[in-house]
């Protein structure tokens, strides 16, 4: 067998002797072409947060408008609704405590988690990246630039739908639950001042249910753009919340 | 100043044998969820304090809460308050009439000034200084402002005079205001509803007479004892609804085995009252135990938030006749269309894209 591996290129043995690289691959594999982007934490409050809002948008669209009646049994023994508000609950619980330890780890994280929560309004530079982003999603530019963390455009989503929609989901929805928890309670204590300022309760009920329509357009975006990025951009998207490691597909500079 | 007799002279008065003033005194402490032991201390309270002038003053209103108020569950309950307190001004129940009547007023004033609690059925309207509520041929906001000068505190009765009810419904042309709204340095306790539940009206007045003191208020500032809870928490037809049991419609046989009226639009779950628990007509009934949805009027803005009997709360912050689930599935299935449109344009893209790259 005749050695055709240029010599810088020999390091490579594996990939070479099992028939698995070409030449060209050779010379990608050679470059780094991945940074490590989202530590263990963010990756796991990823798929947590993913979970419980799935959970939280079908059984509160169920409390809203709940499931034909059904007789299984006596009321006494049939808790159809009650089992729905109660994965409502748990998916809520564990959404907060979810976005806090993802507070916590913007602070003790790498600078890329931080940039869910900060939006650099006052650089230029990035206000002309977000509608170069933009461009590129209206098909005006051939082809997108390389990010590290989010796009600008993806940045903003980010902190708009979750940094903020989060939050207000978890205000309203706690407002909502302290009803329930009673006075003096401690979701009252924490919370209750909301539906005092908001006045009626129906009202209260209405934005939270604004907030979820906000998560399921989020949701379809965020999903879209995810593996549209993934087969279309120069870099990894979907696979890039599971290892962590956001891989590039070429060599060019922006 | 005159000596001012103490309740339990008045009663006495009225001919209330003892035994039925202790029977009113541990009716009230039940009703105000006291225990037991404040029996003693009501009668003891009643013998020796001298009894709190109350003026009853009406503005815009239709005289529902005055109507609730005379018909408290327990007759003696609304006898003794009613003798009670002085009536010496109340539109509907006064025995003067004209010039005596605003006379009696003053005097009134004059001689509890500081020391009187003001009651005030229905609210003053703003617009047009006022001019579209006239009592004693001067803008009821004039009364108002003038007799709560003097007030020791304030009674707002109803949701009139809690939040503005009908008449400050949108657009609310008469500029009708509720009275914390207008009057701002005295201690106000809200009593909504509409009409307010007899027991809850007299149960307030009794407890602000005998502790001399408000009850304890929530956030809203109404009395925490009986606007604590929602309808939804006390009612009987709970377990329907933790079952996921409803009335799907007003004839069907749901209905008639008394499920959750949820889906009927009941606004038990959004309405903070003692309906559920005190109830109407000495105990009769209330408007779910009748099969109807509670409307919510002890709540702010009862008027505003869309038909009785919608579900998901009508929008009128962007003016159209549509609501959350509309706009928001709307929306959705907008973001959802354009996702397709936008894959199949990029799909093209990439395939021409891929097409010239091997032509080139």
């Amino acid at each position: 067998m005749t050695d055709l591996t240029p010599p810088h290129l020999r390091s490579f043995e594996a990939s070479v002797l099992t028939g698995d690289a070409t030449p060209e691959d050779l010379e990608t594999l050679r470059k780094r072409s991945s940074v490590y982007v989202y530590e263990s934490p963010v990756r796991l409050w990823h798929w947590v947060n993913a979970l419980a809002i799935t959970v939280l948008a079908v059984t509160g669209y169920l409390i809203g408008k709940p499931l034909p009646s059904m007789q299984i049994s006596e009321a006494t023994h049939q808790f159809v609704m009650g089992y729905i508000r109660f994965a409502h609950f748990a998916a809520g619980m564990i959404l907060t405590v979810g976005f806090f330890g993802r507070i916590y780890w913007a602070f003790m994280g790498n600078s890329h988690a931080r940039q869910m929560f900060i939006l650099p309004i006052t650089n230029r530079r990035w206000w002309y990246e977000v509608f170069y982003e933009l461009r590129w999603y209206m098909f005006l530019v051939p082809e997108p630039k390389k990010y590290v963390g989010h796009n600008p455009l993806a940045h903003a989503a980010m902190f708009f739908f979750m940094t903020l929609g989060i939050t207000f989901m978890m205000l309203t929805g706690w407002a909502l639950y302290a009803e329930g928890a009673g006075q003096g309670s401690l979701p009252d204590t924490f919370m209750g001042w909301l539906l005092g300022l908001i006045g009626n309760s129906q009202i209260l009920h209405m934005l939270h249910r604004f907030g979820m329509w906000s998560m399921v357009i989020f949701v379809l975006i965020h999903v879209y753009a995810a593996i549209r990025e993934d087969i279309m951009s120069r870099q990894s998207t979907v696979s890039t919340m599971l290892s962590g490691h956001r891989t590039f597909k070429d060599d060019r500079p922006d | 100043m005159t000596q001012i007799e103490t309740f339990y002279e008045v009663m006495r008065r009225q001919g209330i044998t003892r035994r039925s003033f202790m029977k009113y005194c541990s009716l009230t402490a039940s009703a105000l969820g006291l225990g037991p032991a404040f029996v003693p201390k009501i009668a003891h309270a009643m013998e020796t304090k001298p009894r709190t002038p109350v003026i009853w003053v009406n503005g815009l209103e239709c005289t529902c809460c005055s109507e609730s108020f005379i018909r408290g569950a327990h007759p003696l309950a609304k006898d003794v308050v009613l003798s009670m307190i002085s009536l010496d001004y109340s539109h509907t129940l006064m025995a003067s009439a004209g010039h005596a009547a605003e006379a009696a007023l003053e005097d009134t004033i004059q001689k509890y000034k500081g020391n009187y609690i003001l009651a005030v059925e229905g609210n003053p309207p703003l617009n047009e200084d006022g001019m579209f509520c006239i009592v004693g041929g001067k803008p009821f906001v004039k009364q108002l402002r003038h007799v709560a000068k003097d007030a020791k505190a304030i009674i707002s009765w109803g949701a009139c005079a809690s939040y503005g009810c009908v008449q400050a419904a949108a657009p609310n042309p008469t500029r009708a205001t509720p009275v914390h709204k207008v009057i701002t340095d005295k201690p106000i306790i809200k009593v909504p509803g509409c009409p307010p539940i007899a027991e809850v009206m007299t149960g307030v007045i009794t407890y602000m007479l005998t502790f001399d003191r408000l009850p304890e208020l929530d956030r809203q500032g109404r009395p925490a004892m009986f606007y604590g809870q929602r309808i939804h928490d006390k009612c009987y037809r709970r377990p329907h609804f933790d079952a996921g049991q409803f009335v799907e419609a007003w004839d069907d046989d749901n209905a008639r085995k008394g499920y959750c009226l949820y889906k009927m639009g009941c606004k038990g779950p959004t309405t903070y009252n003692a309906c559920s628990t005190i109830r109407w007509n000495e105990g009769t009934s209330f408007p779910i135990q009748s099969g109807h949805g509670c409307i919510g009027c002890s709540e702010d803005g009862f008027w505003d938030q869309g038909g009785f009997y919608d579900r998901v709360t009508n929008l009128k912050a962007f003016g159209v006749e549509a609501n959350a689930d509309k706009v928001g599935m709307t929306a959705a299935g907008v973001v959802g269309g354009s996702i397709a449109v936008h894959a199949a344009v990029s799909a093209l893209k990439r395939a021409q894209k891929k097409q010239e790259k091997a032509e080139g």
